[in-house]
């Protein structure tokens, strides 16, 4: 018994051992699978836990500056202050209420609404002005951040405006330019790194990281501000002179495509591109009483007003166009300068009566003279001579099917007749510049390549981008198309376009002592019995060795509507203004 | 000379003589260790949600300090005391459960009725339970000697405990326990019995179904069911991140980024928010992530030392019963902070099953302290 009972305890002791040992060695294992989590996965799940933890806030970086071919800066930025509070680290609530409502000119409910939330982070008001910045932060209020910001800031208001183009809330490119180098102007965030807790406010001990903002490029374009300004101040009083829809103008170097200037009026102000300007807004309500109309949306209008007819619109070119049809014709050999026409005042095709613009026809003419009276029936013959095959071939060789490739955005292509739906009439009036349509920059880089010797040339505005440290980041280079024209044609075009101002229709663009080009045009807009009229006339300087073109184009002017009594002028008084400032600034060495 | 000797065997033999010390040692500090870490874990929290950082330090020093209370008044009552009162220990033990049902004595909290409000304080009724079945079959298996190989006798020795663990989790829908006290029921029939045969095939079978059920989970098209979602949590914690392993994961991400040294006492980033119940289940974790891994292999050594204690105290008691309710602590013991560190490392999957001494929890930490306070006063009756 004894034995037993001393059996049965040696046998409970080592159970109870036994037992022991093995819970021993499972919190062995415990200590190896927890050595295993902490040595071996604790990069991952360290990643893992920061990535929940920490919480990145931008810096916003300077946004490159947009200027002139002279220097002058046309989109610069503001600094601008964002006043914030955090909640938990706000120590006088109503000390902040007090001085921020004061500061911002708010009211103490909104401050106080904003300041007793519970947030990480609220915003009280943005785009403070720098001082009021610097004041509310030189206070020390314990939880108010004052954040310095960026504004764009165009200096010179709305020239430019459709070219230039403005920035968002998030200060990114909308339209124009803005938006074409969006890359190169917008720059590179700063980061800030800061850890939060589970709720996402930021806990204060822990040191944050940050990775500087690296400045966007300056962008240097070929505009000329005073150009600009002219050529703006011109189409303005255009504008309201002749009540006019719109008139647009551009200025550019024949030889390289460079643009000196386009204004497309009314301009907006870039400074505030959000407001309508009051011929838009009537424009609405206007169509608002139409009962079949739909309103149009706010962005509509919006859009409607930031459009730049320039180069997202097209129109009948009408007259101007003969110098296409001129340089098919003599790279053609189909008509020579003094070949004799008649003009009876209409020509005949398939039946049809054509007319032309003088009823009572320009009789006997050389083709010089009925180039310089814009003769239609002339142009017509000229046509109807090259044929549509070989004359749509021109068009694909003077570039003029294809989009210029201008840097601006919504570029709008050429809408022309299918070669095999061109019979004879379709001919005959494209020939003098009507029935299909183009864009004004089109039109203006193909006349450049057929006058300049044969180039065709890219319009663009943007030149080179130089970062902050004045490091070239990009110089750009456009195609050119050589060779559309022999140097022989492009000669007696020159010749012939100088006639135009010397002695024909565009004898308003003459200026004394200056050795003018240009051709004139009156289109009718379809439908043709609405009595619209675009007016329109592209001059260019030194006639001889053209270094400088400008078009205008006047969209339903009132009264007179004669490219050649209406437009012609224009460009004349904006040569009187920059030639002579062009001859001491000869761009191109 | 003679006389000195023999009274100090006397003292050593008595109910006032020595006992062990470095149990009581390693105890105080785990039990101060866990203030510390409920106070890290929850304070930035506790101040967010009640105004005081403190919240939980404080209810939890309270229970502390009655569980001192309770432990000192244990260490004093002979254990033998309770072995005659087992049959009314074993009705205590049982019909505790299920007074949270009735209304107005019952706290509901998280979905589950596990409390009863005594108006001064709050008690967990199934940590009652673990105490009462320790006790009730020490007791039971040491009268019974020899005829606990009997069917009858075994009957008697686990059905109760056995109906404690169904009603915990019929009743209070708390798997946790329920697995614990049949644990502990378990490892003390272990020790009981002769044989070792139906506890190994035992074993067996239980890692073959645990075996099974995780092959059936991960060629299951269909995870529907409640309990293969969370073995397939288990093993894929990454792809149940925003719901089922939420909770694990971000108690992987704390472990896992306190690295070799922690990030420092108090600079645990997950008990900001990340990690549900930070003081609570999962304190182990934030203890990982601040301390590091020395830290959590100092509080697994701890425990080890505690279980360690418990064997010897065992095997050197001489009274069975005495014996066995040591057995039963140590068991009880072991199973909770295995279970616990099991969790937390996504060992096992998911349950809800708190650190002895260094979670928080009131009940916990006052019956823990008893269970002490009884392994203390059998240790005075240790042989030299």
């Amino acid at each position: 018994m004894g034995f037993s009972m001393a059996g049965v305890k040696t046998r409970h002791k080592r159970k109870t051992f036994i037992m022991c040992v093995l819970c021993v060695m499972v919190l062995l294992m415990m200590i190896i699978r927890v050595g295993y989590l902490m040595i071996s996965c604790s990069q991952h799940y360290t990643e893992l836990a920061e990535e929940l933890h920490e919480r990145e806030r931008d810096i916003k970086a300077a946004r490159g500056r947009i200027i002139d071919r002279n220097g002058v800066v046309l989109a610069d930025n503001e600094t601008v202050c964002t006043v914030s509070v955090i909640y938990n680290q706000i120590k006088e609530p109503e000390k902040v209420i007090a001085a921020l409502a004061k500061e911002l000119n708010l009211s103490e409910e909104y401050v106080r609404k904003r300041v007793e939330k519970y947030s990480s982070r609220e915003r009280i008001k943005s785009n403070v002005d720098k001082e009021t910045g610097d004041r509310i932060r030189n206070m020390d209020l314990a939880g108010v951040k004052v954040d310095e910001d960026y504004k764009r800031y165009y200096p010179y208001g709305s020239l430019a405006s459709k070219v230039l183009g403005f920035t968002g809330a998030d200060n990114q490119g909308i339209i124009g330019l803005e938006v074409k180098y969006e890359e190169y102007l917008t720059g590179l965030k700063g980061k800030i790194l800061t850890v939060t807790d589970a709720r996402g406010v930021e806990i204060e001990d822990v040191g944050e990281k940050r990775r500087e903002p690296v400045a966007g490029g300056d962008l240097h374009i070929s505009i000329d501000a005073n150009i600009q300004q002219y050529a703006t101040q011109l189409a303005l009083q255009t504008y309201e002179t002749k009540q006019a829809d719109a008139v647009s103008m551009i200025v550019m170097d024949v030889n390289n495509g460079e643009l000196l200037a386009m204004a497309d009026v009314p301009e907006f102000d870039l400074n505030d591109p959000f407001t309508l300007q009051e011929i838009y807004v009537q424009e609405s309500t206007h169509k608002e009483e139409g009962e079949a109309v739909k309103a149009p949306s706010q962005q509509d209008l919006l859009n409607a007003m930031w459009r730049n007819g320039c180069i997202n619109d097209t129109y009948e070119p009408g007259s101007v166009f003969k110098i296409i049809t001129t340089a098919a014709g003599l790279e053609e050999g189909v008509v020579t300068l003094e070949e004799g026409f008649h003009c009876p005042g209409y020509t005949t095709v398939d039946d049809r009566r054509i007319r032309c613009h003088k009823v009572s026809g320009h009789g006997s003419q050389t083709f010089l003279e009925a180039f310089g009276n814009s003769c239609n029936p002339v142009f017509i013959n000229l046509g109807l001579r090259i044929g549509a095959e070989r004359y749509f071939d021109y068009f694909s060789k003077f570039q003029l099917m294809n989009k210029t490739g201008i840097d601006l955005p919504g570029e709008a292509g050429t809408i022309m007749h299918k070669l095999e739906n061109v019979g004879n009439v379709e001919l005959a009036t494209i020939s003098f510049g009507q029935s299909f349509q183009i864009t004004p920059v089109r039109l203006m880089a193909t006349v450049a390549g057929i006058i300049n010797g044969g180039n065709t040339v890219t319009p663009h505005f943007g030149r080179y981008v130089i970062s902050e440290d004045k490091e070239t980041i990009e110089e750009f280079v456009y195609p050119q198309v050589e060779g559309i024209v022999s140097e022989d044609t492009s000669k007696k075009l020159r010749l012939m376009l100088e006639k135009v101002v010397s002695e024909g229709g565009g004898s308003k663009a003459y200026i004394e002592g200056f050795e003018i080009g240009g051709k004139t045009a009156t289109s009718q807009t379809l439908p043709r019995s609405s009595g619209r009229y675009i007016a329109s006339f592209l001059g260019f300087w030194p006639a001889s060795n053209p270094k400088v073109m400008a078009l205008v184009i006047i969209d339903h002017p009132k009264g007179m509507y004669y490219g050649g009594q209406i437009a012609a002028p224009v460009v004349k008084e904006l040569f009187e203004n920059i030639l002579p400032y062009l001859e001491d600034m000869d761009y191109n060495g | 000379m003679r006389e000195r000797q023999s009274r100090r065997r006397e003292v050593n033999k008595g109910e006032n003589g020595h006992f062990d010390f470095v149990l009581l040692i390693v105890v105080l500090f785990l039990v101060a260790f866990g203030l510390l870490m409920i106070y890290s874990a929850s304070s930035y929290k506790a101040g967010l949600d009640y105004g005081d950082p403190a919240f939980f330090l404080k209810k939890q020093l309270l229970s502390t300090v009655i569980g001192l209370v309770a432990l000192v008044i244990t260490v004093r009552i002979p254990y033998r005391f309770w072995k005659e009162l087992d049959i009314w220990i074993c009705l205590v033990g049982i019909l505790v459960i299920p007074l949270v049902k009735i209304p107005g004595l019952g706290v509901t909290a998280n979905g589950a009725t596990r409390w009863l409000d005594l108006k001064v304080v709050t008690v967990q009724p199934a940590e009652i339970t673990k105490l009462c079945m320790i006790i009730y079959m020490a007791a039971v298996i040491a009268k019974l000697g020899k005829k606990v190989r009997t069917t009858a006798g075994l009957a008697l020795a686990f059905v109760p405990p056995a109906i404690a663990a169904i009603l915990i989790y019929a009743v209070t829908k708390n798997l946790s326990s329920a697995i614990i006290v049949l644990g502990i029921a378990v490892a003390m029939l272990f020790v009981a019995l002769p044989d070792y045969k139906v506890f190994v095939i035992a074993g067996i079978s239980v890692v073959a179904v645990v075996v099974g059920v995780v092959l059936y989970a991960v060629g299951a098209d269909d995870v529907e069911s409640f309990r293969l979602v969370r073995v397939q949590a288990w093993l894929h914690p990454e792809d149940f991140s925003t719901d089922r392993a939420f909770q694990t994961l971000q108690s992987l991400y704390a472990i896992g980024s306190g690295g070799i040294w922690g990030k420092g006492l108090g600079q645990s980033m997950q008990k900001m928010g990340f990690l549900p119940e930070a003081q609570n289940d999962m304190i182990f974790s934030i203890l990982c992530e601040e301390l590091g891994l020395f830290g959590a292999m100092a509080v697994i050594l701890l425990f080890i030392v505690l279980i360690w204690s418990c064997m010897i105290i065992a095997n050197n008691t001489e009274d069975l019963f005495g014996a066995l309710l040591v057995v039963g602590v140590m068991a009880h013991f072991a199973i909770q902070v295995i279970l616990n560190i099991g969790v937390v490392t996504n060992t096992i999957p998911n349950t809800g099953i708190t650190l002895p001494f260094i979670s928080y929890g009131g009940s916990s930490v006052v019956l823990l302290l008893i269970e002490i306070g009884l392994v203390l006063n059998v240790s005075r009756g240790m042989r030299e």
